[in-house]
């Protein structure tokens, strides 16, 4: 099975690279831009098919590594 | 002083911190590869700077869960005084033995140059060297020491005295926070204060060539704490 994992800084986090990726886009031209937020895509093979089991176990590697959870969110997405 | 220094694949400041440690010491410690799962009796661990693992994923997140560190861990929790400097304090806020982490500096740039701290806590054996207040001349060389924790968490730090080192200017005014840490925090401990992470490097003014002697001080100071 496939998994997606997305990890993104928390709400209130600052992200100063996020921040120049917006000033960038402003300088390119375009308008309109809100707030840019950075983070991370991982995607992942995994042996288990049981969806739920599969959920657990990715869960587990992002407290444990994928993510930082002091600082980070992450979203898990199964593809079947 | 029985030491070991901690040797990942990309650290950079192991053989600048052995140097300094069997300056003050008078014996060299031992090199030991983060695939080893056991230490020898030690009065010190050091986790050097450097780039371990190349900062993938995040800095010191895979240095962390190297098989060496299980030992690191246990040994810190019987007290055995730990210092993990510039890379090696971020792979202490990634083992959770210190708080907070270390983010992206906020100018974001790699800062290599000296700068100045003042000493807020001597109370320690890191730290015992220095008078309080000292201000002190070390390199950084970063580019994630962005400190930041929970407010709730900085607040506990300075309310027990767990701020080691803060940035300051070289006329000792506050203004001199080279990368946007939380309350210009440059070191922390944790509640026993037998584990010390900073980003400034001692282990690069411990010789007049350096351009500074300002860590000499650290060195010999746990010396002086820990020699049997």
């Amino acid at each position: 099975m496939k998994a997606k994992v997305h990890v993104t800084l928390k709400a209130g986090v600052l992200d100063p690279q996020g921040k120049a990726i917006g000033n960038a886009l402003a300088a390119l031209g375009f308008k309109g831009v809100g707030d840019v937020r950075q983070g991370k895509f991982i995607e992942l093979e995994i042996d288990e098919t049981d969806p739920d089991a599969a959920r657990a176990q990715i869960e587990k590697m992002c407290v444990q590594l994928l993510a930082n959870t002091v600082i980070e969110n992450y979203d898990i997405e199964l593809d079947r | 002083m029985k030491s070991a220094v901690i040797v990942f694949p990309g650290s950079n400041c192991d053989r600048d911190i052995a140097v300094a440690l069997e300056r003050a010491s008078g014996v060299a410690p031992e090199m030991i590869w983060h695939r080893e799962t056991t230490l020898p009796l030690l009065d010190l661990i050091v986790l050097p700077g450097g780039f371990a693992y190349g900062d993938y994923l995040r800095g010191g997140a895979i240095a962390a869960r190297s098989p060496i560190m299980r030992a690191v861990a246990e040994r810190a929790n019987q007290g055995v005084p730990l210092l993990g400097i510039c890379n090696g304090f971020q792979v202490l806020t990634e083992s959770s033995l210190l708080p907070g982490v270390l983010m992206r500096n906020a100018g974001l740039k790699y800062i290599c140059r000296d700068i100045h701290v003042r000493v807020a806590s001597t109370e320690s054996v890191f730290t015992q060297g220095y008078a309080q207040d000292q201000l002190l001349r070390i390199p950084i060389a970063h580019n994630e020491g962005n400190y930041r924790a929970q407010e709730s968490m900085l607040d506990r730090l300075e309310g027990e005295g767990l701020v080691a080192f803060r940035y300051a200017a070289c006329d000792g005014s506050a203004d001199g926070n080279p990368n946007g840490s939380a309350r210009d925090i440059a070191g922390i401990f944790n509640h026993s204060r037998t584990v010390l992470g900073l980003m400034p490097h001692p282990e690069r003014a411990v010789d007049p060539a350096h351009g500074g002697t300002d860590g000499v001080a650290m060195f010999e100071g746990l010396v002086a704490a820990l020699a049997r």
